[in-house]
């Protein structure tokens, strides 16, 4: 069994005692335990259960490759699913759950998948849900649905915050080992700045467990005196519980710092911040991670990785079990061997895989130890089910057949190690096949490229391929000081410091144990843990042709797990190699993708959530309109309230009332949101000519014309009423959602066409509010407020003027999109509210009522103007909205001028502005086809127009709308049909599309 | 994600603080222009693997547009400079030549 | 003028790593023009009394001053109630040269960021080097501020005034009390 020793555990408090749950289950740890060490000291070797088979599954690792011991964390609002235990630190009160099992951990029906394993292969659920197709939707899917999936999706809100964080840098260091240190130490020593994460919340990486001397001192005592060196130096900033997540182009790296998880009641802030870090040079001194080894039985809870068997020792005082076999293809499992039998523990045996001429240091201090070794020996299979009770001997030159069976309650398996490569490779580091090591280890001469088309990227120590104390200090201690003085600081004066070395013995590759082991041993040998892959699904993904490695992870699932491979990649690359008989750098890698372990959703979005999610644009009215009882319509960035609903009245109630009201009396619409843009110069009138489709220079000051772009294509891009300042200046008004747009517009071509022309241009929309104060009744209203003239003489249609109403300074436009009498007011934004206040309390007598952008609409509909957006989808000329009149023949050119002479836009089929009117009265549905007869190729119904518009009119009593119909204007009184996605077939006439007062009198008074 | 040298205000920043705008130098052909020169001016654009121009606006910055000579396989970025030209400037061309030997582009090399 | 309020009538912070204050009420004129022109200069700094900065710097005092906007634009600023006898003495002092002079005082809201915590919470927002060295009183940046444009410049030691749209108001005041919500100190600088 696994148990807490009395002695050891470097990283934990004694003192400090520590209460958690597992499943319901009351434990108790030390602080400075991860889940992992706690789970384990309480010997919870059972954690989970594997995706597809539902097997049982214990710890693997002691870091963030453990594939297996993924549990669901917290409760409520802070509940996260696929929490790693190795990774995370304990805290008091910390409630944890394993996952994907039903009814329970120990007892799991799921479990029966297991025995149906033979029948499960590689590409089962490709193979099995594909016939029949009619299944797909109500047996397959739902049934896949129900086996998705680790852990639960969280139901509630997240109770904590996230943030960003964006730091620049010389040199950002990745990884906070041995390596890391030595290279931050040397790049910062040249004067560079430097910015050191490391992933734990500790400093020193696996030196600490492994030992050894530096510069004649013990390698915990160096870890310690260098971070107090760099800690105290002002261009060095040191990060724990921060790791570097991804690597991307030009130096951008994010760092994930988790500032709470390890004491989430203990502190306030953020509980994630995301450091979007742009750094001249990178150094991944990322260290490497151990392999394991392929055998019978190697998921059964008991066998882990021997790197971590030690840790757990050394780290945490736990012992993983009483009697461990260490199983190895290279030496430095051998340390395992030799720290559990320091710490008290019984080692039956080290099956060595190799066979050497001769004993390493390491073989013949376990020797001397007492520990029996056995060369080119490995398991056949492990004994036991949810837990390890006994390993089968073999030889590994066989084919598996049993020598002995030796009694245990752990393996600690070592198949080799590998280099963190994923940071190197996220923006395109090459890797290259290192024989000797059997691994994928950086191509230093195929680094990613920068801005500057120089290498950004540099590994160091055993992330460069580098093992033992002195080679990894030696290249780190180099790889600092380049990445400092490519960057144009000095040269470091001081020396790498001499480390201590121990001679291992080679390695040698084993990608399945025993070599021979034959189809039963294969189908019991797994790769991926999580996932449930094992040897012969990758095998049998060979023999059925998914040949590329990039199809047999998709085929297996291989690495898609929450781990991605971090265990499983290189062992199944090299089976899948060893299938198709070429050598492993042939078969090449999968690609590594940021992150490189799961980051929280949360930490992406940083601060973008509840009020601040996204920029909410608002008038100077906002306020008001929120207390007077708007319901808003998101119109762009921008809220503007669509009616405003009184109390019993529902939003059609309100938009009826505020629409007849603006034709019986007096309505105020907020239009601050519409476009302002000042165009000034000698060359605007020119300027503007290209533009509008129509005249804009020919205005004399003081008048005010309609217009309209198009963009280049030809197609409506913006409307908007134009008024003529003074000789060289013009105010353009846009459409609420082209402010910016048309503003850039003009930018654009006048900084990348036109550069020689006189104009500028200034988008003052937000200068002002704009109020239009519309119905028969405007101009009482305007007059009771008192200033400057508003009469029809003074201030004709389609007219402006600079004056003073009721005290305030103001520019009144007589312009209508009602067909009422109507002025839009436009006032300094900071007295917007005060002006409106103004106009409501002079409106009081004369029936006055805010109204909102459906009336808007309305009214526009009733009067057969067309709204950009509406009438208009990109696709659509002003010749199809019958705007033929606002097309100048006399101007030689403007933009779209030219597209509107292509075929397809003179040709007569296409669809043209109609007004349609329901025979009954109905409205029809907005965007509802007209058919037509026949069929396309496709087999559906051939159209012939479509509605662009359609509203309730309550001025008029019946549905009106708004469409485009092929050859409309020629057809005017027949009657199409319209299908409704109700099944209703709604027939409607062909009609003029002005409806009311088709003479403008109304609004010329 | 890029980093981007506004050569108008001369601030170094990432690419969210840039907008992409297409492909650099094209022509304008207006009224007078064939289907063909329409056609082209509109539609038509060179897909290189290797050096390309591109127009760039700084547009949460000094809101000017410019030009950016870059690599589209390695992202190097070889220069940027104005929008008001109609061609690369021999300064940016000489650069490119440096770094990538025999490398034509439209009409330029 | 009384009648003339600001986008959140003067909202302030102080509970958190750093004070979010809305200033009041700012004359702001944008100027368009070749600034290298006699003219121009002249113009700006009658109305500012202060020189013309160069790019990508701020000259600003107070409630006056010149921000360097692009090769063609500056942000002079003066008293809010002072702009339209500004505008008139920037219009005569160019004459006739090709220039541009707007009011955009209503269009724009401002903020000030104080207190040992202000970089952090800048850097938390805006994707720029805060570092001292890097960003140093007199610079000047517009950028992008989370999702929405700003400018802002160093107004004295750990104090940072920020220009935004006033639609952006909320949105911005908002943001910056989140960035410097308690507990969040980063202590990079």
């Amino acid at each position: 069994m696994s148990t807490r020793l009395a002695t050891g555990g470097r990283l934990i408090d004694k003192g400090k005692a520590v209460t958690f749950t597992f499943n319901g289950s009351k434990m108790r740890g030390f602080a400075g335990d991860t889940l992992a060490s706690a789970l384990l000291a309480n010997d919870q070797m059972l954690v989970g259960r594997s995706f597809k088979y539902h097997r049982p599954r214990g710890i693997v690792a002691s870091g963030v490759e453990e594939p297996n011991a993924l549990v669901n964390l917290g409760t409520e609002g802070t509940f996260e699913p696929n929490q790693r235990a190795t990774t995370t630190e304990l805290f008091d009160g910390l409630t944890a759950a394993s996952q994907n099992h039903w009814p329970s951990l120990e007892f799991d029906v799921g479990a029966v998948n297991a025995k149906l394993s033979r029948f499960m292969p590689a590409g089962f659920y490709y193979k099995m849900f594909i016939h029949p197709r009619p299944l797909w939707k109500h047996v397959y899917e739902p049934f896949i649905r129900q086996a998705a999936g680790l852990g639960k999706a969280p139901k509630g809100r997240d109770d904590d915050t996230y943030e960003h964080f964006y730091a620049f840098c010389d040199v950002l260091v990745i990884g906070g080992g041995i390596a890391g240190l030595t290279a931050a130490k040397a790049a910062a020593a040249s004067g560079a700045n430097v910015v050191v994460l490391e992933q734990t919340a500790h400093w020193g990486g696996r030196s600490l467990v492994d030992g050894g001397t530096v510069d004649a001192k013990p390698v915990d005592k160096v870890v310690e005196q260098m971070v107090s060196e760099l800690s105290d130096m002002p261009n060095v900033t040191m990060r724990t519980r921060t790791m570097g997540a991804g690597v991307y182009d030009h130096g951008y790296v994010l760092g994930y710092e988790r500032l709470s998880d390890h004491a989430p009641h203990s502190t306030s802030g953020p509980r994630h911040r995301l450091w979007r870090i742009r750094a001249g040079h990178v150094i991944t001194a990322t260290g490497a991670l151990e392999r394991p080894l392929s055998f019978a039985g190697n998921d059964i809870p008991g066998v882990m990785l021997a790197s971590a068997v030690r840790d757990y020792v050394s780290n945490y005082g736990v012992s993983v079990g009483d009697r461990t076999v260490v199983v190895t293809n290279n030496d430095d499992a051998y340390r395992t061997a030799i720290a559990l039998k320091t710490a008290g523990l019984t080692v039956p045996v080290v099956l060595d895989a190799r066979v050497t001429p001769i004993d390493s240091p390491l073989m013949s201090e376990a020797k001397a130890a007492g520990i029996k070794v056995l060369m080119g020996h490995g398991i056949s299979k492990v004994l036991g089910g949810k837990r390890v009770t006994g390993v089968a001997v073999c030889s590994q030159a066989g084919e598996g057949a049993v020598l002995e069976e030796i009694a245990c309650d752990a393996v600690a398996m070592s198949g080799g190690w590998s280099p963190v490569v994923h940071l190197w490779s996220h923006c395109g580091g090459k890797l290259l096949w290192d024989t000797d090591f059997a691994m994928f280890r950086p191509d230093v001469d195929k680094a990613p490229i920068g801005a500057d088309g120089r290498a950004f990227v540099s590994p160091a120590g055993a992330a460069n391929g580098h093992f033992g104390l002195s080679d990894i200090i030696g290249d780190a201690h180099a790889v600092g000081a380049q990445a400092a003085t490519a960057l144009g600081h000095d040269a470091p004066t001081s020396a790498a410091p001499e480390a201590d070395s121990v001679d291992e013995a080679p390695m040698a590759a084993v990608w399945l144990m025993p070599q021979g082991a034959g189809k039963t041993l294969r189908a019991k040998a797994w790769l991926d843990y999580q996932n449930d892959v094992k040897v012969s699904d990758v095998q049998l993904a060979a023999q059925e042709g998914f040949e590329s490695v990039e199809h047999a992870k998709r085929y297996t699932t291989l690495g898609m797990a929450t781990d991605q491979g971090k265990l499983s990649n290189i062992n199944g690359l090299a089976i899948l190699s060893d299938a198709l008989n070429q050598p492993i750098p042939q078969t090449g890698t999968t690609t590594f993708r940021p992150p490189y372990t799961p980051i929280s959703m949360g930490a992406i979005a940083g601060e973008a959530r509840a009020e601040v999610f996204q920029p909410i644009r608002r008038t100077p009215l906002h306020d008001w309109h929120d207390a007077n009882g708007a319901d808003w319509e998101p119109v762009g960035a921008w809220r503007r309230p669509y009616a405003y609903v009184r109390d019993g009245e529902t939003v059609h109630d309100a938009v009826m009332r505020e629409t007849k009201n603006v034709r019986e009396n007096l309505g105020l619409l907020d239009a601050s949101t519409l476009g302002k843009i000042i165009v000034k110069g000698s060359d605007a009138g020119r300027f503007l000519d290209m533009l509008y489709t129509n005249m804009m220079s020919t205005l004399k000051p003081g008048k005010c014309r309609y217009g309209l772009m198009c963009s280049e294509n030809g197609f409506l891009i913006d409307d908007g009423v134009v008024a003529r300042i003074d000789e060289d200046t013009w105010l353009c008004h846009t459409t609420t959602g082209g402010a910016e747009s048309i503003h850039q517009h003009m930018e654009e071509w006048l900084q990348t066409e036109w550069w020689n022309w006189q104009v500028y241009v200034a988008n003052v929309t937000e200068q002002y509010a704009q109020i239009a104060v519309v119905g028969p009744n405007a101009r009482k209203a305007l007059e009771a407020l008192g200033g400057m003239d508003v009469s029809k003489e003074a201030l004709g249609f389609m007219e402006w003027a600079d004056g003073s109403l009721g005290g305030f300074d103001v520019r009144a436009y007589r312009i209508s999109f009602s067909g009422e009498l109507s002025y839009e007011i436009a006032v300094r934004a900071s007295e917007g509210q005060a002006f409106w206040d103004a106009l409501m309390a002079v409106g009081a007598s004369l029936g006055v009522m805010p109204y909102g952008t459906e009336t808007l609409h309305i009214l526009r509909a009733e009067k057969g103007f067309i709204m950009i957006g509406d009438e208009t989808d990109g696709t659509v000329i002003p010749q199809d909205l019958g705007l033929h009149w606002a097309l100048s023949k006399k101007k030689t050119d403007y933009l779209g001028k030219r597209a509107h002479t292509r075929s397809h836009m003179a040709d007569p089929e296409r669809w043209a502005l109609v007004g349609l009117e329901t025979v009954d009265g109905s409205v029809l549905p907005d965007g509802a086809y007209a058919v037509a007869d026949g069929e396309n190729a496709n087999g559906q119904r051939n159209v012939q127009g479509r509605v662009t518009s359609s509203y309730h009119s309550p001025n008029l009593g019946k549905g009106i709308a708004m469409g485009l119909v092929l050859h409309g204007p020629d057809r005017m009184g027949e009657i199409v049909e319209f299908p409704g996605t109700d099944g209703t077939v709604y027939k409607a006439k062909i009609v003029n599309p002005v409806f009311f007062d088709p003479e403008g009198e109304k609004q010329n008074v | 994600m890029l980093i981007l040298t506004c050569p108008c205000c001369g601030v170094t920043s990432e690419e969210t603080e840039f907008h992409a705008g297409g492909e650099a130098h094209l022509t304008r052909f207006g009224p007078e222009s064939s289907d063909a020169e329409f056609e082209g001016y509109l539609f038509m654009r060179e897909n290189p693997k290797g050096v390309h121009f591109e127009r760039w606006r700084h547009v949460y910055g000094c809101g000017k547009w410019f030009h950016a000579a870059r690599c589209t396989t390695t992202l190097e970025i070889f220069g940027t400079y104005t929008a008001q030209t109609t061609e690369p400037p021999q300064e940016i061309r000489d650069i490119i030549a440096r770094k990538r030997p025999g490398w034509s582009w439209r009409a330029f090399s | 003028m009384s009648r003339a309020v600001t986008a959140l009538d003067g909202a302030t912070s102080t509970d958190g790593i750093a004070t979010i204050t809305e200033v009041a009420l700012q004359g702001m004129i944008t100027l368009r023009g070749d600034l290298a022109s006699a003219g121009i200069k002249k113009a700006a700094k009658t109305v500012a009394s202060v020189d013309v900065p160069g790019a990508g710097q701020a000259n600003c005092s107070d409630d006056r001053g010149i921000c360097w906007m692009s090769p063609d634009e500056l942000l002079v600023l003066c008293p809010y109630d002072e702009v339209d006898a500004s505008l008139d003495k920037i219009r005569s002092t160019i004459g006739s040269d090709h220039a541009l002079a707007v009011d955009v005082s209503d269009a724009r809201a401002v903020f000030r960021v104080s207190g040992a915590g202000a970089r952090d919470v800048l850097a938390k927002l805006v994707p720029v080097d805060l570092k001292p060295q890097a960003f140093a009183g007199g610079m000047f940046r517009r950028t992008r501020m989370a999702q929405v444009p700003v400018a802002f410049w160093l107004h004295e030691e750990d104090v940072f005034q920020i220009v935004c749209f006033r639609s952006h108001a909320r949105y911005v005041f908002d943001l910056l009390k989140v960035a410097a919500q308690p507990g969040s100190a980063v202590d990079f600088f």
